[in-house]
């Protein structure tokens, strides 16, 4: 128990100063590395809760798909690369105290509601019983989700085609 | 573990996540912003599909990663197109519809 719990707090801490980073960096690739370590220090949470299998799809989705199709998508738009670059606008402290006010309020709540309430498996959940209820209780949503996919290809390849 | 702890990390991945949204200008950026949000409701799905012990919340995280994959190939195909058509990838500038 009390491993899990130095675990997490390593795994969170970075998060935490990763997730600080993709938000403020001036740099735009230093951005898509960040948010590569928050992915996967997330990835890493969902293996703490004994949850592997949507972890190792975080890991092949975001990190090895969704990242590199951001790292397409800077050198694509010729992102400013040299650090002095201005890449926030003058919102600054409306944005951050907006923020603020939303972590204030979501956490009084969280901590109001579920303070004290254990979490932690006895064992993993096995990838069998996700496949089960995927396909078994989730299969209409399963297949609106390809169809949805489909058309994102689609609409991605008409979008972004030269004519 | 506390099951506080997931959700207030996930919490704060989504409050800097909104401030992301609302600071930058560049509209890859913008869409890392909108990623780490998504991430932060996939750790609160596991987590409270960890605290019921069944396999619920895991699936619903799943269809969010499919989501964010779409989401994520269509915004840079338009951020693309942006950048095309305006010849800057700076949202300040897609002000077209501005009145």
């Amino acid at each position: 128990m009390v491993a899990e719990n130095i675990f997490f707090g390593i795994i969170a801490a970075a998060m935490v100063i990763s997730a600080l980073g993709v938000v403020t960096t001036k740099n735009v690739v230093h951005a898509a590395l960040f948010l590569v370590i928050v992915l996967a220090g997330g990835a890493a949470q969902f293996i703490l809760l004994g949850q592997e299998f949507v972890a190792w799809v975080q890991v092949l989705v975001y990190i090895g798909a969704v990242i590199v199709l951001f790292l397409f998508g800077i050198m694509l738009t010729r992102a400013p690369m040299h650090p002095d670059a201005d890449l926030g606008n003058d919102l600054r402290w409306p944005a951050a105290a907006a923020a603020l006010f939303l972590l204030g309020i979501l956490g009084g709540l969280l901590v109001h509601t579920f303070h004290g309430t254990e979490v932690g498996l006895e064992r993993p959940i096995r990838t069998v019983d996700v496949t089960n209820a995927i396909f078994r209780v989730y299969i209409i949503p399963f297949e609106v989700v390809g169809v949805l996919l489909l058309g994102a290809l689609v609409g991605a390849v008409v979008l972004a085609r030269r004519d | 573990m506390l099951l506080n702890q997931f959700l207030l990390l996930a919490a704060f991945l989504f409050c800097t996540g909104i401030y992301g949204v609302l600071t930058r200008k560049h509209a890859v950026l913008v869409l890392m912003s909108i990623e780490l949000m998504l991430a932060a409701v996939n750790i609160n799905l596991v987590a409270f599909g960890a605290f019921h012990n069944s396999v619920v919340g895991q699936v619903f995280a799943l269809f969010v990663l499919t989501i964010a994959a779409a989401e994520v190939g269509v915004g840079l195909a338009i951020v693309l197109l942006i950048y095309r058509n305006l010849h800057s990838s700076d949202l300040d500038d897609a002000d077209v519809l501005k009145g």
